[in-house]
């Protein structure tokens, strides 16, 4: 087994009240862990940080804490970051987590859906990434975790406006984990497959394919403690995107996933 | 398609939604609504056909604990299997737990589930201090005992019809660890255990009877069974460390696995388990919750699935009800390997549509065999009513109508309390 080489005490996630960043934080949530949670919705904030209050027997409220921003809104970043930080000291790991599930049809009758969905996807998460790698360079460790998807390995017609986000995403943290390397630092990118979660509330979830958060969650927590380079969650998924990515174009395109 | 535990009936609703954070507007979807959690109730209190399930599972946050008082304030669709991982380590333990962990803090209000401490600690509802209902025309009730008694005699025991329950105030009970100490011992007659009943009772808290409801005992008659009591460890910390089985029921048989053939082996095999008249320490999982450690156990009766018949008779008739039912069962030859019988206290339970009531409780299980399980059901009926007894509707797909309203007396003044946006299929059954 990898030993567990990063220390998760001081973490910030990001859209931490998403379905797989709360139960991440729920995993997280010890008397021995300080989390500083980023939410663009307040009273979902409040209900996250009151419920991981309990679970870390942070009775006054000193270890885990919070703040709201939307960070589809890239001039937020630095006064969040330096909050994070204000808060933490020195920061053991983040975790970028935020993200829409964009309509595609939507995306194809609008230039504007079609780029809001990058930037809510992609660019506003490489954004804080670049912000913040300066500061995980000079600290010489850490680990920096983004959730990508299985939709970034591949463009297919029903998702390709978040899958370009999400590949866009993973190879930015591919260049990034090779840059800091150097310096110390685990750039880790998860890609996790079918979840449960109110983000995929619209699809037939029956199937063995689909996963619970709290099984992808405890997954990223792993990735992370290990510093793994790419987690595919639930495993399978590597098989299953090599399998789709071996495909030769000319086939590719005349299928209808 | 989302079915109660024992998979009857088999229906299709108009929309299924997962909440996922509370204080939200009801969702517009079909009316009427129900409160839908983990699904381990029998028949269809927690089904709506034709209409909209709102599952609570995703509303699972706690709010406020409070480690001197024990004072837990959590999201109604907290499980107990959570809050037990949660309230243990701490030292506090869920004051009532029904015989399964994977139900909601909503579903144990909803029900006002009873445990094998009954006959000390009441039911769920006697431990909660407070809950918020959520009404379809908007309002948000903050209901205790105190201030708005009404809604809460009807809320509680209320199968989920006054609205939807966001969040539940519960008073832990203390305890030293997760473990209890237990003793069993057999009896070969219903005598028995009522002798050994009421000399247990009053020293321990948890006391259930096992009965083998196909083979005679001594007397000539069905009713020789495994007796269990149980209290709290008063250990702070059991050497022994305890690891839980993970075993599951892979798929459906094609058919049930449990027919007069394997049923008359089980019980005798089952009657013949080493059991341990001494007090011994055992975890409190296998103790409490043993189907918990097979997952999907449910299957063991097929496609088909099963039916449970739980009634509570009154203390004057209760022997010779209990020896009646047990007699009827047993000529039937459709006998049941989950029969477990219970004294419950005189506590008067805290809803107006709480099953627990002075007297015993019988809980059977029956594969779906059509017209003879019909049949055995209306002649059980019949003994029941005589009794003047009721059914509990967590455990019933098919009781009549008029039986639902001898037993629930008190339903015309709770129908008061209804939402009229909400329903289920046991509601419109017994009140058609």
């Amino acid at each position: 087994m990898t030993p567990r080489k990063n220390p998760l005490q001081r973490i910030v996630l990001f859209g931490a009240t998403s379905a797989i960043a709360s139960a991440v934080a729920r995993e997280l949530a010890t008397p021995d862990t300080q989390l500083f949670c980023v939410a663009r919705d307040g009273t979902a904030l409040q209900a996250l940080l009151d419920d991981l209050r309990v679970r870390a027997d942070d009775t006054d409220g000193t270890r885990i804490q919070g703040t709201t921003a939307d960070l589809a809104d890239i001039d937020a970043h630095a006064a969040v970051w330096q909050q994070a930080q204000q808060a933490l000291g020195e920061v053991d790991a983040v975790l970028l987590a935020w993200g829409t599930l964009p309509d595609q049809a939507a995306c194809d009758a609008s230039v504007e859906a079609t780029l809001d969905a990058i930037h809510v996807n992609g660019t506003s998460a490489i954004a804080l990434l670049a912000r913040i790698a300066p500061d995980f360079e000079r600290q010489g460790r850490g680990v920096i975790a983004a959730i990508g998807s299985v939709a970034g390995d591949r463009g297919r017609q029903s998702n390709y406006a978040y899958g370009t986000a999400k590949g866009m995403l993973a190879t930015y943290l591919q260049g990034l984990r090779n840059r800091l390397f150097f310096h110390g630092v685990d750039v880790v990118t998860l890609k996790p497959g079918f979840v449960r979660t109110p983000m995929t509330a619209g699809f037939n979830r029956a199937g063995a394919l689909w996963a619970e958060p709290e099984a992808v969650a405890s997954g990223i927590v792993k990735a992370m403690q290990r510093g793994r380079e790419v987690a595919y969650l639930p495993w399978i998924w590597r098989i299953i995107m090599t399998v789709i990515r071996l495909l030769p174009e000319y086939l590719f395109k005349r299928l209808k996933l | 398609m989302t079915a109660s535990w024992n998979r009857i009936p088999r229906v299709e609703h108009a929309a299924e939604v997962p909440l996922a954070r509370r204080g939200r507007a009801l969702p517009e979807t079909p009316r009427p609504l129900l409160a839908h959690g983990l699904g381990r109730s029998y028949g269809d209190v927690c089904l709506n056909p034709g209409a909209s399930l709102l599952h609570t599972s995703g509303l699972d946050r706690f709010i406020a604990f409070d480690p001197a008082t024990g004072i837990l304030r959590a999201e109604a669709g907290l499980s107990l299997d959570a809050l037990l991982r949660f309230a243990i380590p701490r030292g506090w333990f869920p004051p009532v737990v029904p015989g399964t962990r994977c139900v909601t803090l909503g579903g144990a209000v909803a029900n006002d589930v009873h445990g094998k401490n009954h006959h000390q600690a009441g039911s769920f509802g006697d431990h909660v201090l407070g809950l918020t209902l959520r009404r379809s025309d908007g309002q948000v009730l903050e209901v205790t005992p105190e201030e708005r008694p009404g809604w809460f005699a009807a809320t509680v025991g209320g199968l989920g019809l006054t609205g939807l329950i966001e969040t539940v105030t519960l008073q832990l009970a203390p305890v030293r660890s997760a473990w209890m100490h237990a003793w069993s011992q057999r009896f070969t007659s219903l005598d028995e255990f009522w002798d050994l009943n009421t000399r247990s009772e009053r020293d321990w808290p948890y006391t259930v009877a096992w009965i083998d409801c196909l083979n005679p005992g001594r007397d000539g008659r069905v009713g020789r069974g495994i007796y269990s009591a149980a209290r709290h460890a008063n250990l702070a910390r059991h050497s022994a460390t305890w690891r839980e089985p993970r075993r599951s029921i892979p798929l459906d048989p094609p058919l049930s696995l449990v027919n007069r053939l394997t049923l008359r082996a089980f019980n005798h095999l089952y009657y013949r388990q080493p059991v341990h008249a001494t007090p011994r320490a055992i975890h409190h999982q296998p103790w409490l919750f043993p189907l918990d450690a097979i997952r999907h156990w449910n299957r063991i009766y097929g496609h088909k699935g099963f039916y449970q018949y739980q009634c509570v008779l009154p203390p004057a008739d209760a022997k010779e009800g209990v020896q009646t039912l047990l007699d009827t069962i047993a000529a039937s030859g459709q006998g049941s390997f989950l029969a477990v019988l219970k004294t419950f206290g005189t506590r008067p339970a805290p809803g107006m549509l709480s099953f627990p009531r002075p007297g015993a409780t019988l809980a059977l299980d029956f594969p779906e065999k059509g017209r003879a399980t019909e049949r055995l059901f209306a002649r059980l009926d019949a003994i029941v009513q005589e009794c003047g007894g009721a059914l509990y509707p967590a455990k019933d797909a098919r009781m009549p109508a008029p039986m639902f309203r001898t037993g629930f007396p008190r339903w015309e003044a709770f129908a008061d309390y209804v939402d009229p946006e909400f329903s289920s299929g046991f509601w419109r059954r017994v009140t058609a």
